[in-house]
């Protein structure tokens, strides 16, 4: 479980978060809702330690995480998926995923036949440069890489972006099927609320820094107020 | 066939080979911290010298020359180490040109300060193995005990070094911590710790290199590695920053080249070999000759 309290982000004089609180249970997904420049990306940043609050805390469990080094928190258990995925283009798809496996204690080899089964096109391709991927798969190899150190708890940065709807839709429901296997929090940052809030279990919407709501994602689903002014989506 | 081998053609090819082999292990320490910073460190040549300066003076108080060697190479792997961390790290985060410009004067800083401490004369240091020329049925074979010691050594540092980068997990996080630092620290990957290790032993490297080239005929003195380093950096960026290989190549491409040049047309041109070999390399393969993939962020 992840718990934040009155977490609030600076960047100079723009204040990017502000005193965001929420909760993101354990096996369940936690869609972050909002505009660009709602203070997505910054929360997951900072739930990483990417980024150091003006004040706050952010807990694992009942580990403080506010103050840690990155690599730290990565090593607790924690993926991140940053937003443009973040796969290395110089290094195989392989060495990418090695280097996922390589500060959690899993055993390297099952982890690698475990993701390419799961993945099947990243087995195929494991010995090609991540260059020559195409969208889709870069994002797999980003979601494989994070997996492959059995993480407690998944940051997902707009997953979605730049993919083909049919393909997003077979993403979400991958997602939602390890959330549920594995146990694993979630939280889901998206700027595709309708599909996010098809798979998520809560949902928080972010504007300008602040929660202007949290609740169940059917609930959300249907506030038609949030749903026009927040999040964007056509109305029916 | 000795007849051959002892002829003004064979000549230039093993003496352009014994100084493109310098050239080469130079390199290979310039493809170590590219590989693990993506920095260039124009002071490598001038912090060797240093561990050069400090291990080998040892030798007049009778310690042994495989002792001094080692000693070098600890001093100089423990002068990488502190300089990433005392002058590099505050840099990072800033624009490319920072950690230039404070290694071209911490370059110049090392070179006063060897001058001041050991003068700026020559000294020569005892070479490990025979300079004299083998010879075979009476014929001179232009090479030595300490040629063949250069290569073998320069061999079996390419291949520590390809494998360090190809097959170990330390060599896989130095090069994620180099090529994106953000995403290898979120994936766990301790990259402060990473740049350290890559400055450290890179400036390993460049000692051994230092120690050899003071061995041989060229001697130690403050501004020795200078013209070695130039050279040296073209050999890096001709094999193209990334692989061991094509550093040696490099290298051993710029040595035949300036001996050539020094045999048929003049010893004051030599230095311009290199450069001509750059420009080629530049027009023909911009990623250098031994790179495969051609992504590169400079």
């Amino acid at each position: 479980m992840i718990r934040v309290e009155g977490l609030s982000v600076n960047f100079g004089a723009v204040k990017a978060l502000r005193n965001v609180s929420f909760e993101a249970p354990t096996g369940q997904i936690t869609a972050v809702l909002g505009a660009n420049g709602a203070g997505k990306t910054t929360l997951l940043r900072t739930i990483s330690g990417l980024v150091s609050p003006q004040s706050g805390t952010i807990h694992l469990d009942d580990v403080a995480l506010v103050g840690m080094a990155t690599e730290n928190i990565a090593r607790l258990g924690v993926g991140h998926v940053p937003e443009g995925r973040g796969v290395i283009e110089e290094l195989t798809v392989e060495q990418n995923l090695r280097l996922g496996a390589l500060s959690s204690k899993v055993n390297l080899n099952e982890g690698l036949e475990e993701q390419y089964a799961r993945f099947p096109v990243l087995g195929e391709r494991r010995r090609k440069y991540c260059a020559t991927l195409s969208g889709g798969e870069r994002q797999m190899l980003a979601m494989a890489r994070a997996l492959i150190a059995k993480p407690r708890v998944l940051l997902l940065d707009e997953p979605s972006l730049g993919l083909a709807p049919q393909v997003t839709s077979q993403l979400m429901k991958a997602i939602r099927k390890l959330c549920e296997t594995q146990s694993l929090t979630v939280i889901l940052v998206e700027q595709n609320a309708k599909s996010a809030l098809r798979i998520a279990h809560q949902a928080l919407v972010l504007h300008l820094g602040s929660v202007v709501a949290i609740g169940d994602a059917s609930s959300v689903a249907d506030d038609e107020d949030l749903r026009r002014y927040y999040l964007g989506v056509v109305v029916t | 066939m000795s007849v051959f081998l002892s002829s003004p053609l064979m000549h230039n090819i093993f003496a352009g080979f014994a100084q493109g082999i310098i050239y080469s292990l130079v390199a290979l320490s310039l493809v170590i911290i590219w590989q693990s910073t993506h920095v260039l460190n124009f002071a490598q040549g001038a912090m060797a010298m240093i561990a050069t300066y400090i291990g080998m003076t040892e030798i007049d108080r009778g310690i042994g020359y495989w002792w001094c060697v080692i000693i070098s190479v600890v001093v100089g792997m423990t002068l990488g180490g502190v300089t990433e961390r005392v002058l590099i790290r505050p840099l990072y985060g800033k624009p490319e040109i920072n950690p230039i410009v404070v290694m071209i004067g911490f370059l110049g800083f090392l070179e006063a300060l060897a001058a001041a401490i050991w003068t700026s004369t020559t000294r020569n240091i005892a070479e490990p193995f025979s300079q004299i020329y083998f010879k075979s049925n009476g014929h001179l074979v232009f090479l030595s005990s300490f040629v063949i010691f250069q290569i073998v050594l320069a061999m079996g540092i390419m291949l520590s070094v390809a494998a360090l980068f190809r097959f170990t997990k330390l060599g896989l996080q130095l090069r994620a911590s180099a090529l994106a630092p953000e995403v290898s620290r979120l994936l766990g990957v301790r990259v402060s710790r990473m740049l350290t290790i890559g400055w450290t032993l890179s400036a390993g490297v460049g000692a051994i290199a230092a120690v050899i080239i003071a061995s041989g005929n060229f001697g130690l003195f403050p501004a020795n590695m200078d013209g070695i380093f130039v050279a040296s950096f073209i050999a890096a960026a001709v094999g193209g920053l990334e692989s061991p290989l094509g550093a040696v190549a490099g290298g051993l491409i710029i040595g035949l080249t300036e001996q050539f040049i020094v045999a048929y047309w003049s010893p004051d041109v030599a230095p311009l070999g290199g450069i001509i070999i750059l420009v080629i390399a530049l027009m023909i393969r911009p990623q250098g000759l031994f790179t495969k993939n051609t992504i590169r962020r400079v």
